[in-house]
């Protein structure tokens, strides 16, 4: 008979406290009309950066096309006249992506980046292929001092060897003289 | 004009309000689907759906145009007729009973009915066979499993929902609803018939296999139960009746126990007796969507047992004493 009393107020209670919420804050978010507070680290759609020069930071190297899982990455080196090497043309299926950031990472000049961006619905699937017009932005992204044939000691044409930041003048490895 | 009689007319005004109270029902019963949603989201600290129309009112109507274009697959290893006959059988007998319901004074279609609570009770034991025909005319275990659960629990909740009833019935002196709203006038049923009530509304909530009483749907244990092989409009039916049937019973425990149509002012004003009335439905209402919000689902036994061992015994005993007391003439009609 008392377990019977206590089960029924048991019940009662739950009933009670499930009415309670009716008070309670709703966790939802009314995402059209609220948009979500996204960390800046927020993997979402990729984009292609340029140096604080306004040249295009891709070298073509394919390392985000190597080590992309899904293989939604695809593009072609080219080279310009100076020297620099350029993708010819660079494409991502964001059908196929799943925003892992592995490219980023793997990207040696900082040019493949994600953005805190998601909203990347379309209505025709073709859509979602994004060719290198629709990927590269005007800025510098993430890391804005960085300028990869600033630094690195490949030479270009107006930049000889040992012309770039921190580097020191070419040694003759065929003179033995100090 | 020869056959215009003052009876033609009268039999077309009352047909008419049949057809308005008709309309009625079924509309708060489709809104009753976005309704629930919605009182469940706000249980459960979510919106619902409130993106169509206004608050999302025309989710109704938009989920209707879906189910209305949705294939009707008949399964090629089912009992066709009665397979097609069960969810008619299961709209139709949720539908009638709310024919036995006055929802305000000289309203209702046939609340003088002199045998009217034995009406519903029939119309219960009616209602199981859309369930029961459903499920073992799918020929599928799922179905089938549903729909004996269907058949079990509706025979183990019919006997004393009767019997709860018939305390009602002591202390009314009649069948007839409209007399039993008559009687609820100073005192509404639900004080002297508390345990009459308790027992009443449990089997109310089994009878229309609502939430902690839907062993015959059961999602996680058999699919969907007894209307696990339907599909479009068929589905929508069984749908619709669920919902209809909460109306319906809630409707009734309104007017059982809660006094009807009766309220400060019904006496004098007739839609005052109307509001009074859908307001105590709508609070039945709530209690079932909160019911469902709230509880988990005992096992099978579990309700069996609450059915025999603790609705009968306290159903019996609240009859037995009504009768006493009624008999003894310390109070009484």
């Amino acid at each position: 008979m008392f377990s019977i009393l206590k089960g029924i107020f048991s019940n009662l209670r739950t009933l009670v406290m499930i009415f309670a919420h009716a008070t309670r804050k709703r966790d939802t978010i009314l995402y059209p009309e609220v948009k979500p507070y996204l960390p800046p680290r927020y993997r979402g759609r990729i984009v292609l950066t340029r140096d604080p020069d306004g040249e295009e930071r891709c070298v073509a190297c394919n390392l985000c096309a190597a080590v992309c899982p899904v293989g939604c990455i695809s593009l072609q080196k080219g080279e310009q006249a100076d020297g620099r090497w350029y993708p010819e043309f660079f494409r991502i299926n964001f059908s196929r992506c799943i925003f892992c950031g592995l490219c980023e990472e793997a990207c040696p000049t900082s040019a493949i980046q994600l953005t805190p961006d998601f909203e990347l619905g379309e209505y025709d699937r073709q859509n979602l292929v994004y060719e290198k017009e629709h990927l590269l932005i005007s800025g510098t992204g993430k890391v804005p001092e960085y300028n990869f044939y600033r630094i690195a000691g490949l030479a270009i044409a107006g930049k000889p060897k040992g012309a770039a930041a921190h580097e020191a003048a070419p040694i003759d490895v065929k003179d033995l003289l100090p | 004009m020869s056959g215009w009689t003052p009876s033609l007319t009268a039999a077309l005004i009352a047909g008419l309000k049949a057809l308005v109270l008709l309309l009625g029902l079924v509309s708060a019963a489709a809104l009753l689907i976005w309704g629930e949603r919605r009182l469940l989201a706000l249980w459960q600290d979510r919106y619902g759906p409130n993106r169509v129309g206004p608050f999302g009112l025309l989710q109704v109507m938009a989920d209707m145009i879906k189910i209305f274009f949705k294939e009707d697959w008949v399964p090629a290893f089912v009992d066709r007729p009665v397979f097609l006959l069960a969810p008619l059988l299961a709209m139709t007998t949720a539908l009638l009973v709310f024919v036995l319901i006055p929802v305000a004074p000289g309203w209702g279609v046939a609340p003088d009915l002199n045998v009217g609570v034995l009406v519903f009770l029939a119309l219960a034991g009616l209602g199981v066979y859309g369930a029961m025909l459903g499920g073992m005319s799918s020929n599928s275990k799922y179905a089938l499993l549903g729909g004996l659960r269907s058949a079990a629990q509706m025979l183990s909740y019919e006997v004393f929902m009767g019997i709860a009833l018939m305390g009602v019935v002591i202390q009314a002196g009649s069948f007839r609803l409209d007399r039993i709203v008559a009687a609820q006038q100073h005192l509404w049923f639900i004080i002297p018939q508390c345990c009459g009530f308790f027992a009443f509304s449990l089997a109310a909530v089994a009878s229309v296999h609502r939430f902690p009483f839907d062993q015959p749907e059961t999602e996680q244990e058999l699919v969907a139960g007894y209307h696990t092989e339907y599909s479009g409009m068929k589905f929508g039916m069984f749908f619709v009746a669920e919902y209809v049937g909460i109306v319906v019973v809630s409707a009734l425990l309104t007017t059982l126990f809660l006094g009807g149509w009766h309220g400060p002012l019904a006496d004098r004003l007739p839609w005052m007796g109307f509001i009074w009335f859908a307001l105590k439905t709508l609070f039945f209402i709530m209690m079932f969507i909160l019911l469902r919000g709230a509880l988990p689902r005992p096992r099978y036994d579990q309700i069996m047992a609450l059915g025999w061992k603790f609705c009968l015994p306290l159903s019996l005993g609240n009859l037995l004493i009504t009768a006493a007391v009624v008999l003894t003439g310390t109070t009484g009609v």
